[in-house]
């Protein structure tokens, strides 16, 4: 096991190298940062003086050294937009992205395993047809149009949500929370929806399907046939059978929500990291890019080794055949 | 019993209406950010505009951008080059310091240290002299007539607490932001009571400002909202009383709705073609070993080529104002005076023969595509009309990040046709003909010459406009200037924009044509 998580640790410091080199490879092709720094009267010497001062003179290479230098010492340098240090930029936007993402996955997960569940078990009932419809609105609209639309809908018609903004926040430590107060929590809704959508519905039909191959299977036959009620069957049997592709998924997609929340954030001028890096792009702020992009392929790299370390606690078979591998 | 009730009912009315100080909160929406609070580390419209609530300048500027007294109550010319400024007595900064001489001193040399990001707002080399406490000298080194033009964003810091607070140099646009950054101390109207950067800042009225106040608010909360969609949403639920700018596409939406509306009005910034004349070849064209914009034929061609009704009416859906000039008729006395080559294809396509062009050629165009007001539409509207007689352009729409590196000075303007847009900081002809039009020295003349357009004798008339104190000799030359660039069409002047703001009706607030924000003259239901 501790083998296993070594491994799987080497593996991601490679991957995270080579998503750094290619993102610096690219960065060539974002253009010039110094114009979004200064006003525009500022003289040509000066933006000159200016860009040497950044070290956008260097070649790629010394640059890409510097960056992975300073960044083994967990140090991304100062962002060129907003000047402060980009570590403490992450740590502020995180709380925000965090909450968002993980109220997002739980808005998915229990709503859309019982859906999943029940469209399996009740196939030709009119409820799941409803709740196939609505999966199907989900996988097929795009997220900004759906976060429009709520907007639309709950704050300018009816008035009863906030359509932008992350409410009042509680300061504990150093994170932020908009779990604790009224306003924090009707200004989650709406976002979370939005992002959550798309995987509740991912979530509903990958059970049902689950939940169809396995309910024919013979062992669910065996157990009726001993007399368990339903309950027992569907949940007790079926359902635990049907979890391993579900939490593959599930945690991917949250890691595909924490990364990839900039839609939703900046529809919802939500002050998370995914608005940050949205910014960061428009105006080439190379140092925010770079940690972000690192980031993120840190947290997937990371989910990935949480999602294998639970197929070993969930499925026995894992941990038999990995012990003989 | 029942004349109780009523009694009763109308003590309580009373008394709901008599509320004395009725909470009064104007909360808007913007969709850039507001970072650092010290107006000299960014040279940007809407930072100074928000901090030109809290702080202030020698000079200020009215509704109709005029000129009038800010802290300094009046002034003259002893000499063609030395002004007299009398300052304001009585005036306090927001922690209660004194404002004197000592602080106008501090902050021109502040204001000229070598971070420092609005060093225009004062000519180089002029010296400034404290006289007595309320009395301060410019001398500068040549007569200038615009020396004070841009003093009404040149804000006032106050001597004693820079020091105390570590803001005696400016924030660096390479370094970390200062903790003084997200304080400020002026003697504006308002006072900034706390500011997230990039999130929300929170204005409160300073009661002991020297003015009258002409505003009922009695908090300001500002929001940055970037999603155009958003913005749009939060006006009409009514979550934000103002914001800035109303998509062209939402205008009407925002108009039908009952309780919002949309102010428009015209804004400074002029928009216009640049046509690379410069090079002994164009870098992007088929015509090979000779340059057609360098042929004056050839660029009154393109002019006359390009429709501005069509793309005032279709793609700017009436939001602007077509230009002949370079410079918003609001910054130049007499503009009147100048039309534009009227829009005739078959002209244009006869200029093109006579240069030897008769079947056109094919050129590139380089456009930013987040930068102005549907910069890119503009774009395909022109490379269309110009197809009509003859010339194949082919369009590249990119990122403002990328379109100034191409076209601009960093890539040594790697364009050979292009858009860009132009507010002149000093309000005034001389910036336009000096970065716009000047040929390019490498020095800072035509630095944003972005065709590298040059005519000697209009850089001979800057030279004497910089110079010439009498206002109507002044306009001469500049209009002297302006007729030359019109004539042979050294560059394309399009239109100006239109600022659209989008008010809540609850709400009477002032729109400049600087685009600043001023919520010191709101009035707030």
């Amino acid at each position: 096991m501790l083998a296993f998580t070594i491994r799987r640790l080497m593996e991601a410091a490679i991957v995270m190298l080579t998503v750094a080199l290619m993102a610096f490879v690219l960065f060539r092709f974002v253009g010039d940062p110094i114009n979004q720094m200064v006003g525009q009267d500022t003289s040509l010497a000066e933006r000159e003086e200016l860009r040497e001062r950044l070290g956008l003179n260097d070649p790629v290479l010394v640059q890409f050294g510097r960056f992975i230098w300073n960044a083994a010492r967990y140090d991304f340098g100062i962002s060129y937009q907003v000047k402060r240090p980009v570590t403490s930029l992450i740590a502020e936007r995180f709380p925000a992205t965090f909450e968002l993402a993980l109220t997002a996955a739980l808005f998915a997960v229990l709503l859309g395993i019982p859906m999943g569940v029940y469209t399996g078990i009740h196939r030709d009932s009119w409820l799941s047809k409803l709740f196939l419809s609505v999966s199907l609105v989900g996988i097929s609209l795009p997220t900004f149009l759906i976060g429009i639309l709520l907007i639309y809908v709950f704050a300018v018609q009816l008035g009863v949500l906030p359509s932008f903004g992350r409410g009042d926040i509680v300061r504990i430590g150093g994170w932020t929370t908009g779990l604790l107060t009224v306003s924090g929590l009707k200004a989650l809704i709406l976002p979370a929806i939005t992002l959550g959508l798309f995987q509740m519905t991912l979530v509903t039909r990958l059970v049902r399907s689950q939940m169809l191959e396995v309910l024919r299977t013979d062992y669910i036959k065996f157990a009726r046939a001993r007399g368990l009620s339903d309950r027992a069957v569907n949940f007790g049997h079926a359902l635990k059978n049907t979890l391993i592709p579900v939490i593959t998924i599930i945690g991917l997609q949250l890691g595909a929500i924490i990364a990839f929340a900039i839609i939703t954030e900046t529809v919802f001028q939500w002050p998370g990291m995914g608005l940050m890096f949205i910014q960061a792009v428009q105006n080439a702020d190379i140092p925010v890019m770079s940690a972000y992009l690192l980031l993120v392929a840190f947290l997937f790299v990371l989910i990935n080794l949480i999602v294998d370390l639970l197929y070993v606690w969930i499925d026995p078979r894992v941990r038999i055949y990995g012990r003989e591998a | 019993m029942k004349l109780r009730i009523t009694t009763l009912a109308a003590a309580m009315a009373a008394a709901l209406l008599a509320v004395p100080a009725e909470a009064k909160t104007f909360r808007y929406a913007f969709q850039g950010d507001l970072n650092a609070l010290d107006p000299y580390t960014l040279n940007e419209t809407f930072t100074l505009g928000a901090l030109g609530n809290v702080m202030e300048g020698l000079t200020k500027r009215d509704k109709d951008l005029k000129i009038i007294p800010g802290l300094a109550e009046r002034w003259e010319v002893l000499e063609p080059t030395r002004w007299r400024f009398y300052l304001r007595k009585g005036v306090k900064f927001h922690n209660g310091e004194d404002f004197t001489a000592d602080d106008v001193v501090f902050s021109a040399e502040r204001c000229l240290s070598p971070e420092s990001n609005i060093k225009s707002r004062i000519a180089a080399g002029t010296k400034v002299v404290k006289v007595d406490d309320y009395t301060v000298d410019f001398i500068t080194t040549g007569p200038n007539p615009i020396l004070h033009y841009e003093w009404d964003t040149w804000y006032i810091f106050s001597k004693k607490w820079s020091e105390a607070n570590g803001a005696t140099k400016v924030q660096t646009s390479s370094t970390q932001l200062s903790p003084f950054t997200l304080k400020a101390n002026g003697t504006g109207p308002f006072m900034v009571e706390s500011h997230q950067p990039g999130v929300k800042t929170v204005f409160k009225p300073n009661p002991n400002w020297w003015g009258k106040p002409e505003h009922n608010l009695t908090e300001v909360i500002f929001q940055t909202i970037k999603s155009d969609a958003t913005r749009v949403a939060a006006l009409l639920s009514g979550e934000i009383d103002m914001m800035d700018p109303v998509p062209v596409q939402d205008i009407a939406r925002v108009k039908a709705n009952p309780g919002t509306d949309v102010l428009t009005g015209p804004e400074l910034r002029t928009i216009f073609l640049n046509m690379d004349s410069l090079r002994d070849e164009l870098l992007y064209s088929d015509v090979k070993g000779k340059n057609p914009f360098k042929d004056a034929r050839v660029r009154k061609a393109f002019y006359q080529a390009i429709d501005m009704e069509a793309i005032h009416s279709r793609v700017m859906r009436g939001n602007s104002a077509n230009s002949a000039l370079l410079i918003s008729p609001l910054l130049f006395s007499r503009s009147a005076e100048f039309k534009r080559h009227p829009y005739d294809p078959e002209a244009a396509k006869k200029l093109l023969t006579e240069a030897g062009y008769p079947n056109g050629f094919a050129v590139e165009m380089d456009c930013p595509n987040d930068r102005y007001v549907n910069d890119e539409a503009i774009c395909q509207a022109v490379v269309a009309m110009l197809a009509r007689i003859g010339i194949k352009a082919k369009l590249n729409a990119m990122p403002k990040a990328k379109y100034f590196e191409k076209a601009g000075a960093t890539q040594k303007y790697d364009s050979s046709f292009n858009l860009l847009g132009w507010t002149p900081g000093s309000f005034d002809s001389h910036n336009v003909l000096l970065n716009l039009v000047g040929c390019r020295d490498g020095k800072g003349s035509g630095a944003f010459n972005y065709g590298g357009y040059c005519n000697p004798k209009v850089d001979e008339l800057a030279g004497k406009i910089l110079v010439e104190n009498d206002v109507t000799k002044r306009d001469d030359l500049i209009a002297q200037a302006f007729r030359i660039v019109h004539e042979e069409a050294g560059l394309i002047p399009l239109h100006q924009q239109t600022l659209a703001w989008g008010v809540s009706k609850k709400v009477k607030i002032v729109q400049r044509a600087d685009n600043q924000i001023l919520f010191y003259w709101a009035q707030k239901e």
